[in-house]
């Protein structure tokens, strides 16, 4: 186990150095840069901006540059946010994009499953269908129509809680939170739904019950682990995606976590920012991709990575 | 059945409630977090009298998105700006309404050929840590913007000052720069040209002046909270990165004691809605726009809050000249000026007020009129009438259809404008119009470059008010040129103006050239931007100006009229109890009942009519509308198209 830790750890090295490259690449293939803008600079002025980022030098002596700094840890300054690093910009968004995401991943893991698992063991009654009606209206409805109708029913008329804005106050994160799971908590319920009913028609279940054994045993006990796997699988790209921020969320409750650097960073061509954002993008989804593999092999006995090695 | 008994109905039900919209306007949830004001009642001094001011001084204003820096010799973009007009204070300041008064100077003299400007500068003015602000300060600051090492992007407004452009290109040492103290208080400034303007641009960020000993111990992190040392009315308290900047009263500003905000929070919604919504909620006091396209609903809502006034830009339509069809057709390029309807497009597309346009300057500019071309007095049917004359004789007809392209990029209005004018001209001249919408680096690009671009999305709001800063747009050679215009004589009309100091002649020249313009048709004047904004009836002291500069340091807040005037029922009430026990209800009619707000919101009861407002915050009739704020916003946080 421990040595395949070590492998699929060394592992990030080349892939994190591909997708530096890609990205770096795609970047400064982007019609336009960062100083463009309607009011169009002299070109001295330009120079002098250009000079300050290292803008005019080569492109394999800014991509060799780079690869230094990052090496180091160093992601620069960002070229937008002029009095911040980089780094600083993503310790900053970190924590708020992590709290929501990882709030809303819990709040969506526990109702999903209870969703799917009800639903399925009630499968084609009534409590069946509204609940699958309602987790397909919760997948196709996006959330920027969701948010404002949110907003409006509960801070605007009801005025229970904040109408967008950031305090670190419990107030201030129940609606992103909630908006935020929505669409993954419908997600989860129609995936535990359907694997939980294949399960109970397989023979392992069939058997067990021939045995006698009570329902709500067999649920707890041999159905439940062999029907969370692809709900386990799913889990973890969506948290990668969950705790590297929304834009949408985080533009419609006006939230300061990293969503919006990826969208204003491209935007605005701030190449530092981006490259960092990517960066920390490609190691999360790696990290915990790596978890899901460790819980998943927990769960599953037929996927274990030492036994024939 | 039970609605609330089944999620799936609830939802249907929530989604009608927010389309349907609320159609009784006086119940408009949220209207009674603004109550009325108190009359403003001013003192000898001109400022408002203590009686009339709320005890809670502290303002809530959105940014409208994070600034990029509070450096103030970095700074770009409207978010920046207006926090560092709070921080900092440059030689000259603003009035409320726009006019320049002085500000760390307390007098200048000019010199008669308009080169040299001596300031003489306030002895009473300090730092926030109490240093005093020096001549050398200033001379500190102006080097500091013009360095090439600082790459100030907006450096470029020194531009008028002596060697500043050798300077910003490495030729020179800042030291070069033409800016001299004279000694402790005398700051002079040598200038290359006359520049009437100057004395505005006195008032821009890049010529603030900078605390040295903190700018050389801190670097590039002076303009951090803990750091920061400002001349300004406030200081820098705390800054949440996207969430909020602090700034918090400045005791050793040297009128401090005129300032009555006691804290600004400034706010980067970059989404509008939301911006609104929190408004709504009572917990914003200024928004920095409003949504689009909800003038009627906030009009019949909110007609007291919503602020709308001319602003110092131009939205209108260039022509690339370096490209067919539009190289030496100045008639066809006037057809498709002609055909656009402006009434209708600032009616139907933009909604709020915006003015339409017939020439480049828009009004707001004190002592500059434009020119107004012959057809901007004709009717509509008789431009689309003259149109279609020039249009033929162009040599197009139905058979033979112009065809072009319109570029534009997102955000606000772009994409309806670009639609709207695309459909007249099909309407009008039976033009065949394509719209590109392209992504705005890349719709950069290819206006600057002028190889794929016919007709494309242009504007321009200044950071002065000069004429000359739109004139100067259209020199051969400008980067800005993207119409590829080159007059001759437009050019030297321009270095005439630079070199003018006679205000009447350069007047004159400004109004020849931009007439010159006019008959060259290089783009289409389409409208003059306004600002529109929500204002908290109670925030006074400010004004709509141009420029849309509003220093927080001018402004207030009146008490609410409904806390005077519960007070006053309250006695009433106890006097009628003692006369007459049994009949307790006969009083006050109208008072609505005391709702409690969770967080602790104590919200008077909305008595609309008891008071009138301040007399320059008339409200407006009530048009009828429809729809409730929509879940739009298509509209980027890129600012300035």
């Amino acid at each position: 186990m421990a040595r395949h830790s070590l492998q699929r750890l060394l592992g990030l090295i080349p892939t994190l150095l591909m997708l530096i490259t890609v990205a770096f690449l795609l970047m400064r293939v982007a019609p336009g840069g960062p100083f463009d803008s309607d009011k169009l600079l002299p070109p001295d002025i330009e120079a002098n901006l250009n000079a300050k980022y290292h803008l005019d030098e080569s492109l394999p002596q800014q991509y060799f540059r780079y690869l230094g700094q990052v090496a180091v840890l160093d992601f620069g300054p960002s070229i937008q946010y002029k009095d911040w690093t980089v780094r600083e910009l993503i310790a900053q968004g970190i924590p708020v994009s992590s709290t929501i995401g990882l709030a809303a991943m819990l709040l969506a893991f526990v109702l999903g499953t209870t969703l799917g698992i009800t639903a399925a063991l009630k499968q084609n009654t009534r409590a069946d269908y509204l609940l699958m009606g309602v987790g397909m209206l919760g997948i196709s409805i996006p959330n920027f129509v969701i948010a404002p109708i949110l907003i409006l029913l509960l801070a605007v008329y009801a005025g229970w809680l904040p109408a967008g804005g950031w305090d670190w106050g419990i107030a201030s994160m129940v609606l992103p939170v909630v908006t935020l799971s929505l669409p993954v908590t419908a997600y989860i319920a129609r995936l535990t739904r359907a694997s939980m009913i294949e399960v109970m028609h397989s023979n392992f279940i069939r058997s067990a019950r021939a045995k006698g054994l009570p329902e709500s045993l067999i649920i707890r006990r041999h159905a439940l682990r062999p029907a969370l796997l692809p709900v386990i699988s799913f889990l973890g790209p969506a948290t990668a995606a969950m705790i590297s921020g929304s834009v949408v969320i985080e533009r419609i409750f006006s939230i300061p976590g990293l969503g919006s650097y990826f969208v204003q960073g491209a935007l605005n061509r701030d190449y530092t920012l981006v490259m960092g954002v990517v960066i920390f993008y490609g190691v999360a989804i790696i990290v915990l991709n790596f978890l899901v593999d460790l819980v998943y092999a927990w769960l599953n006995p037929r996927v274990r990575y030492d036994q024939n090695r | 059945m039970n609605p609330l008994r089944h999620p799936l109905l609830l939802s249907v039900l929530a989604l009608l409630l927010s389309a349907c919209g609320n159609d009784d306007g006086r119940t408009t949830p949220g209207r009674d977090r603004h109550p009325k004001p108190v009359d403003l009642m001013i003192t000898d001094y001109g400022r408002p009298d203590p009686s009339v001011l709320a005890a809670e001084q502290e303002l809530h204003r959105d940014n409208g998105d994070e600034p990029q820096t509070l450096d103030p010799h970095l700074a770009e973009g409207f978010p920046a700006a207006h926090i560092l007009r709070d921080l900092f204070e440059g030689l000259t300041a603003e009035a409320p309404n726009g006019r320049i008064i002085p500000g760390a100077a307390i007098r200048w003299n000019i010199s008669r050929d308009g080169k040299t400007y001596t300031f003489y500068l306030r002895r009473d003015a300090l730092w926030s840590n109490g240093d005093p602000v020096t001549a050398e300060d200033f001379v500190y600051g102006l080097r500091r913007s013009a360095n090439p090492a600082t790459a100030s992007a907006y450096a470029q407004v020194l531009l008028p000052i002596a060697n500043a452009a050798e300077v910003l290109a490495g030729d020179l040492p800042p030291e070069e720069l033409g800016v001299t103290a004279l000694d402790e208080f005398t700051l002079q400034i040598n200038m290359r040209d006359p520049t009437p303007y100057f004395l505005a641009v006195l008032n821009h960020s890049s010529t603030y002046p900078v605390h040295r000993a903190s700018e050389e111990e801190f670097g590039p992190a002076f303009s951090r909270p803990g750091n920061l040392v400002s001349n300004g009315a406030y200081v820098l308290d705390g800054w949440a990165i996207r969430s909020r900047i602090d700034l918090v009263k400045n005791e050793n500003y040297w009128d401090a004691e005129n300032v009555i905000i006691e804290k600004v929070h400034y706010y980067p919604f970059e989404d509008q809605s939301t911006a609104l919504k929190r408004f709504r909620r009572g917990r914003l006091h200024w928004t920095s726009e409003v949504p689009v396209n909800q003038f009627m609903w906030l009009m019949r809502h909110y007609p007291e809050e919503l602020v709308i006034s001319p602003w110092l830009g131009a939205y209108f339509f260039g022509f690339n000249l370096e490209r067919e069809p539009f190289i030496e057709n100045p008639e066809l390029r006037l057809a498709l000026a002609l055909t656009l309807d402006r009434d209708l497009l600032t009616e139907k597309v933009t909604q709020f007020g915006e003015l339409p346009s017939y020439n480049l300057v828009p009004p707001g500019i004190t002592d500059y009129v434009s020119p107004l071309p012959e057809w901007a007095e004709w009717t509509q049917q008789e431009r689309n009438a003259e149109a279609q004359r020039l249009y033929a004789e162009a040599g197009y007809s139905e058979d033979n259809p112009l065809t072009i392209e319109i570029r534009y990029t997102n955000g606000k209005n772009n994409k309806k404008m670009a639609l709207a004018a695309a459909s007249l001209w099909k309407q009008v001249l039976g033009v065949q119009a394509t719209l590109l919408n392209e992504e705005y680096k890349v719709f950069l690009q290819n206006r600057e470059r002028r190889i794929l671009t016919q007709v494309f999305q242009a504007g321009w709001i200044s950071d002065y008010a000069d004429a000359y800063s739109f004139l100067n747009l259209f020199r051969s050679g400008h980067g800005s040129n993207f119409y590829g215009y080159s007059n001759d004589m437009y050019d030297s009309l321009l270095d005439e103006i630079a070199a003018e100091r006679i205000p009447s002649r350069r007047r004159r020249l400004m109004f020849e050239a931009e007439r010159l313009l006019l008959e060259d048709m290089p783009f289409i004047p389409v409208y003059s931007y306004v600002t529109k904004r929500m204002v908290n009836p109670r925030l006074k002291g400010w004004e709509s100006n141009v420029m849309d500069h509003h220093y927080s340091k001018h402004m207030f807040f009146l008490k609410a009229a409904s806390e005077a005037y519960q007070l006053r029922r309250a006695a009433e009430k106890l006097q009628k109890e003692q006369q007459e026990d049994n009949d307790a209800a006969a009083t006050g009619a109208g008072a609505g009942e005391q709702t409690p707000l969770s967080e602790g919101e104590n919200i008077p009861p909305a008595e609309q009519t008891e008071t009138s407002g301040d007399p320059d915050q008339a409200a407006s009739a009530l048009p009828e509308g429809e729809a409730e704020p929509q879940p739009d916003d298509e509209s980027a946080g890129s600012s300035g198209l």
